[in-house]
């Protein structure tokens, strides 16, 4: 390869192509090429950013107005506005904007004035009709709207007052995810630790492979069987009123993390070197011993990368909780429905009106998503990254 | 009493404990979490298996349905096939190119810790765990907002041709979220390759491209496959990401062109089992539908999986 070349290395430059020795362009052009279509993950991960935070930037910059009230511009005091604030009170673009004449705009504030004087006089007068609840104040903290005795979380789009608290979602989110790692994580360590350590090699050939397998169940398939014969199941078995509730949810969500912990985990305790075992067991060790004592430590990092990215994978599954529980309930009794995250973008991005308030708040809801699964996947990558270099010894 | 850290405790503790309890115990509790596992798989499959059988026959694969395709006598699956396999097709087509040329720089080129290596590695990392729903939200903003509206701006469609939920876009969408599974799989097929066998190619006076193309990817190819049989089998079950990029409720005709909507699989397994007016009479349909489905994708994934397993053994007697 380039080893001749070793000393001279520096004298190539960026392009790689040095004097000293024949220079090939085709080679140069083929693997700067390959470098460049390999970036194309790093650009995608970059677009994920900004294309989904993009319809979401009006939310969090504070530009949006929700308010059901507003004031109005009279289509007959066009001119007393300069057109940066006409452009702002019709939320056009700057390019819509400059391609509408004057007959346009004035035909689009009638349109607006109308929608205004359309809204009945009962909800007109409601004081909550002008707040404008896409503000952080009605998404995080609780308050209390009209016809609600105590301050209230509630997350409830459809309506002439949209009420966008985002934390019974979140909670939602976090509750089934909860007995989901609850459920999954004891089983899958377990038979992580059987299978690498413990299992005779035939079970170990079988078993694996068969583990492994359940992770290629689509989610529709795990969602529908728990709706059609868990949810049953299990209520016959626990006695709760509820029969879709976050139980059956977080029980269906860990079949899905099942099988990304069980890899994880058996990656990581595989990755111990045999000498540490070998030592163990010439000390007079029983296998059980060896692993819980000398395994099971060493490979310690690993299993919580298995878990962390257990949790990112359960806290962004869509399908099963939507299919098993989706009423919006603000609840931390884990059998009562739950409305996650997730379930909310799925089932309410159909209705929602492009570019209006609703929609970018799901979108916000969405970039949310994926700051958090980003976060949980950058630590558990990092944590496994380290473990693997300190047990092969590059430290 | 000894002081922990004194030797000798230990080494006695593991001479005295060599047929405890404890060990039986914990090596029984382990195994029966292992059963466990197996067990719900195998209930899972068996439900779906025993129930389904019954529904699948030829009239239903061929069928196109009615509006109402609730009804046990008259419905039928054949244009979600359709959609489903189109849809995996055009992000086969996507996908694998640029996830195996990726590969190829990860395990060939790519200077071990470089900080360019590590970007890539940690992006291909990140986006294995990307919620699908996300990658939804991604499609509908750059696919359909984004590329689509302005695909329509420039060549003057009077209504929206592409910035419209299309069959393209959900593909694309697809090969997006598939792409580090057909990186990692092929990465590891190309690093079972021997190093003896480069270092043969190129002693003969081979360049390193040459080695890669004619010596080091026809070795690779059977993993290169599993990676792209992966690919298909994830995505042939996957909704979330076509919910709001291509996917239709019903569908009279099969699509015919790339901006055409489709009608899916597993999108249409969520429709039987949530929307249906009557579950009890659904019911056989919609165990067949998801028989239908579980039979494409695992079929699949039982042999990439089996193509792996018989991969990691070669490479460990080889390695």
């Amino acid at each position: 390869m380039q080893n001749q070349s070793g000393p001279a290395k520096h004298t190539c430059g960026w392009t790689g192509i040095c004097r000293k020795h024949t220079s090939r362009p085709v080679e140069w052009l083929a693997e700067k090429t390959i470098l460049l279509v390999s970036l194309s993950a790093v650009v995608v991960i970059l677009l994920i950013f900004i294309f989904v935070g993009r319809e979401a930037a009006p939310i969090f910059l504070g530009q949006m107005n929700s308010a059901l009230v507003q004031d109005v511009i009279q289509p007959a005091d066009i001119d007393k506005y300069s057109p940066e604030q006409l452009r702002r009170y019709l939320g056009l673009t700057r390019k819509q904007f400059a391609a509408m004449d004057r007959d346009t705009l004035v035909a689009l504030l009638e349109v607006r004035l109308e929608a205004q004087t359309e809204i009945p006089e009962s909800i007109r007068s409601d004081k909550d009709a002008r707040l404008n609840t896409t503000h952080w104040r009605y998404m995080l903290l609780p308050y209390q709207w009209t016809g609600y005795d105590k301050p209230v979380y509630i997350w409830q789009p459809i309506g002439y007052i949209p009420k966008y608290n985002i934390v019974p979602l979140v909670v939602g989110s976090l509750k089934i995810t909860l007995v989901g790692l609850l459920f999954a994580v004891p089983l899958a360590v377990g038979a992580a630790i059987y299978v690498s350590q413990l299992a005779p090699p035939a079970v170990r050939e079988i078993a694996k492979p068969a583990i492994e397998l359940l992770s290629g169940i689509p989610s529709v398939v795990i969602g529908f069987f728990a709706l059609l014969v868990m949810a049953s199941v299990l209520q016959a078995i626990f006695q709760y009123e509820t029969r879709l509730n976050a139980f059956v949810a977080g029980i269906a969500l860990g079949f899905a993390v099942i099988p990304i912990v069980f890899s994880i985990a058996e990656d990581a305790l595989s990755t111990v070197p045999q000498s540490y075992v070998q030592a163990a067991l010439a000390l007079g060790a029983s296998k059980w011993q060896t692993a819980w004592q000398i395994v099971l430590p060493a490979a310690l990092p690993g299993v919580f990368a298995a878990v962390v990215l257990g949790f990112g994978r359960a806290i962004g599954e869509t399908m099963i909780v939507m299919m098993v529980c989706s009423a919006s309930v603000m609840s931390w009794s884990i059998f009562d429905s739950a409305r996650a995250i997730t379930t909310t973008i799925a089932a309410e991005m159909a209705e929602a009106v492009a570019g209006g308030h609703h929609y970018r708040v799901l979108f916000m809801l969405g970039t949310l998503l994926f700051v958090v699964t980003f976060v949980s996947n950058m630590i558990g990558d990092a944590v496994m990254h380290r473990l693997k270099r300190r047990l092969e010894g590059k430290q | 009493m000894n002081h922990p850290d004194n030797p000798t405790r230990s080494i006695r503790r593991f001479k005295s404990a060599r047929f405890d309890f404890a060990s039986v115990f914990f090596t029984g509790l382990t195994g029966f979490a292992t059963l466990l596992i197996l067990a719900i798989l195998g209930v899972i499959l068996l439900n779906i298996l025993i129930n389904g059988w019954p529904g699948v026959s030829w009239r239903f694969i061929s069928t196109i349905p009615k509006k109402d395709f609730f009804d046990p006598e008259s419905t039928g699956v054949l244009p979600m096939i359709v959609g489903t396999t189109i849809r995996v097709i055009v992000m086969t087509i996507f996908v694998v190119p640029i996830g195996v040329i990726t590969a190829i720089y990860l395990a060939e080129y790519a200077p071990g810790m470089s900080l360019v290596t590590r970007v890539i590695r940690g992006a291909v990392n990140n986006l294995a765990g990307v919620p699908s729903i996300v990658f939804g939200l991604f499609g509908l903003g750059f696919f359909i907002n984004f590329i689509g509206r302005n695909l329509d701006a420039l060549m003057q469609n009077p209504g929206p041709v592409w910035g419209k939920p299309a069959l393209l876009w959900a593909a694309l969408t697809l090969a997006v979220m598939t792409l580090p599974v057909v990186i990692v799989a092929t990465e590891e097929a190309l690093r079972a390759v021997p190093t003896g066998v480069r270092e043969g190619s190129l002693a003969l006076g081979a360049t390193k491209l040459q080695t890669i193309v004619r010596v080091v990817l026809p070795q690779a190819l059977p993993g290169i496959l599993t990676g792209a049989i992966l690919a298909v089998s994830r995505a042939g079950g996957e909704v979330a990401p076509i919910l709001f990029t291509g996917v239709a409720y019903y569908m009279a005709d099969l699509p015919k062109r790339l901006t055409d909507q489709f009608m899916d699989l597993g999108y249409h397994v969520f429709v039987l089992s949530t929307q249906s007016p009557n579950i009890e009479q659904t019911r056989p349909v919609l165990y067949a539908t998801v028989l239908v489905l579980l039979l494409l994708t695992f079929a699949l994934n039982f042999t990439a999986v089996f193509i792996r397993a018989r991969m990691r053994r070669k490479m460990r007697m080889a390695g």
